[in-house]
């Protein structure tokens, strides 16, 4: 049953279309992340979550409550800052607790709840300390206790992560998803970090500029990803022109060498020029057994510590670039060798009519 | 593929080498600075004690008895009394000031960021308009209908709060920004509204105590100033205050003003000493935000 859900929701500053027609329906204890490059709306539809912003257009409904105009203090939506925004003038204690003061919770019953939640975020014996004895990651706990203290119907986290070391970072990620998942707290996350998202989420809202382009699962995101921006955000990807052969038989060529897709080429013609993308990991070197095959000589072998990346060369200026794990018994290919690369048709993606970006792959990584 | 080279003796290219220190390593040489500086230090400070040792000199001309000018005014009833009215106005204007200066700093930091230059300018005025204009317009105003306060004693206090009110805008809107541009305003409203709080309990538990040196300077100021004002309590008619207690007394004593005005110079200095002490209990508690 849905429990938050945002419909046509609009957001304009003036003339500036920050979130067009965002359309959300979540499950009560989902875990939901809002990925996108800065500037894509994903905190400012968080903040129409969380009342510090008002949409143009559109509703936002919690619990079959309509909440859409409501001021923030009056929601029920606990917020984790990508600032913390710990009081500096309380100690670790006072923080935590300072919703129940202000629900006016009894004082011996808030003591427990400060004391349970000093107990979840691993700080037991720092509850009389001030925020600026903490370390980061530490703050971010207490940000987060003192967001859970409320027991709020949605829990929003604004990049809570971004300002700390990615050591710190993986480790609290997991503490966050492991207290989401014990306290069954609706929460919506946001980052531009993949990897973070495709980790944590039940469901990924994959924006830019402003618009959804794809909701789903982290797998079929990734996986499955519905259009070129999808594709080429998260994760890294080949991009090469192809022309489509056959449409209906999912027949394409890329540099003069025909392969196929899983499926039928949709919104192209038979002759039309397409962009196709394939993720490095999914190609092999060698002849794959009937599997899509592209050969050329090898560009360059790239060692990048657990992966090694090798650059095919296609016609045309195009290349093709696979990545295997790196295994040192296997010798990797010498430069100007003439290989095959295989990659199953389930692995051959037609994002988009038209021909390729200059770049023959992207590579956000993590 | 090659793996990365070593050197021979087995360390890993580019360590550093351990640079071995000398038996006894001599102490670096104490610097006192640049001697051009300590010359314009000392200039400067001269430029402030000596008057301040003329005056005390003055003070103690007095004879059999140097210090009889310090007896007089100790002894003198009107000392103490003018200091305390002029103390009570003082911290019923900052009270004032305060409930004004730091509601509207706030809000304009929050949410009117453009109207900053215009709130700036406007609390730059008394810097403009000089105090014998300024009670002589309010003189005029609050001595004629609808709102007659010129007529009695409480009336003249209270017109007398709201001037200094005024004339402690520049100190202590400064004061107020500059403690609100060192803690991030927004986040900790939007924490503490998310936290289900209204507007009163965020300014008075989160705003407040976070301004507390800022407020403190800005009070000090505002009551240095109370103290020693002379123009405006005078056309008030308010002897009662220090600084038209002050002026009399100069045109009566020769020695006794020296004497006041050293008595209340440390006064001055005790409450910037105040100020340093309760101010030394907020250092470190500097907001350690994570990226924006």
């Amino acid at each position: 049953m849905t429990f938050l859900e945002l419909t046509g929701v609009r957001k304009l500053f003036g003339d500036f279309v920050a979130v067009e027609d965002f359309n959300l329906a979540t499950e009560r204890g989902e875990f939901v992340s809002f990925l996108g490059p800065s500037g894509c709306g994903k905190t400012t539809t968080l903040r129409m979550i969380a009342g510090f912003e008002h949409p143009s257009e559109g509703s936002i409904v919690v619990d079959g409550r309509e909440i859409t105009r409501q001021p923030p203090n009056r929601r029920n939506v606990g917020m984790v800052f990508q600032s913390y925004a710990l009081f500096p003038n309380m100690t670790v204690a006072d923080n935590i607790g300072f919703g129940l003061k202000v629900r006016r919770t009894p004082r011996s019953r808030a003591r427990e709840k400060v004391a349970e939640l000093l107990e979840l975020i691993h700080l037991p014996d720092k509850g009389d300390r001030y925020p600026w004895q903490l370390s980061g990651g530490q703050q971010q706990r207490v940000a987060l206790a003192r967001a859970l203290a409320i027991e709020p119907q949605v829990l929003l986290l604004d990049e809570p992560l971004s300002a700390l070391d990615a050591k710190i970072r993986v480790a609290l990620r997991k503490e966050i998803r492991t207290i989401q998942r014990q306290l069954g707290i609706t929460t919506v996350y946001v980052t531009h970090d993949q990897e973070e998202a495709l980790s944590l989420s039940d469901r990924v809202v994959v924006m830019n500029e402003g618009r959804i382009e794809q909701i789903g699962a982290p797998a079929d995101i990734y996986n499955f990803p519905a259009t070129s921006f999808v594709a080429s955000f998260v994760g890294t990807l080949n991009l090469i022109a192809g022309r489509v052969v056959d449409a209906g038989a999912g027949r394409l060529s890329i540099a003069g060498q025909e392969v196929r897709t899983s499926k039928p080429v949709e919104d192209a013609r038979d002759g039309a020029t397409v962009t196709v993308a394939i993720r490095p990991e999914s190609v092999e070197l060698g002849d794959g057994g009937g599997a899509n095959q592209l050969r050329g000589p090898v560009e360059d072998v790239s060692f990048l510590g657990s992966i090694v990346r090798t650059r095919i060369g296609l016609d045309g200026g195009a290349s093709l670039s696979l990545d295997t794990f790196n295994d040192p018994h296997l010798v990797p290919p010498n430069v100007g060798d003439v290989v095959a690369a295989s990659f199953p048709p389930e692995a051959t993606l037609v994002i988009g009519a038209g021909p390729a970006p200059e770049i023959d792959i992207v590579d956000v990584g993590v | 593929m090659t793996a990365p080279s070593t050197s021979i003796d087995g360390r890993a290219p580019g360590a550093l080498e351990a640079v071995p220190r000398a038996a006894t390593a001599r102490r670096p040489r104490r610097s006192f600075g640049n001697p051009i500086a300590w010359l314009i230090f000392i200039l400067g400070a001269l430029y402030f004690i000596v008057p301040l040792v003329g005056t005390f000199f003055h003070s103690i001309r007095t004879r059999p008895d140097i210090f009889l000018a310090y007896r007089q005014v100790l002894d003198d009833p009107k000392f103490f009394g003018g200091l305390a009215y002029s103390f009570t106005v003082g911290v019923i204007t900052i009270v004032v000031s305060l409930l004004i200066i730091v509601p509207t700093a706030y809000w304009v930091r929050l949410r009117v960021p453009r109207l900053r230059p215009v709130v700036e300018f406007v609390t730059l005025m008394p810097f403009v308009i000089p105090p014998v204009v300024l009670v002589f317009g309010l003189i005029r105003v609050y001595s004629s209908r609808p709102l007659v306060l010129t007529a009695t004693d409480l009336g003249s206090d209270m017109i007398l709060v709201g001037a200094y009110v005024i004339l402690s805008f520049p100190y202590m809107y400064r004061a107020v920004d500059t403690g609100l541009a060192a803690i991030d305003v927004r986040s900790l409203t939007e924490a503490a509204q998310s936290l289900g709080s209204g507007w009163a309990r965020i300014l008075w538990r989160v705003i407040f105590p976070n301004l507390r040196t800022s407020l403190l300077s800005g009070a000090f100021l505002t009551l240095a100033i109370v103290i020693g004002e002379y123009t405006i309590a005078n056309f008030l008619a308010r002897t009662d205050a220090f600084g038209p207690y002050l002026s009399l007394l100069g045109r009566n004593q020769p020695y006794t003003p020296a004497a006041v005005s050293l008595i209340s110079f440390g006064l001055t200095w005790l409450a910037m000493i105040a100020i340093a002490f309760l101010g030394r209990g907020a250092r470190g508690r500097v907001q350690v935000a994570g990226a924006r």
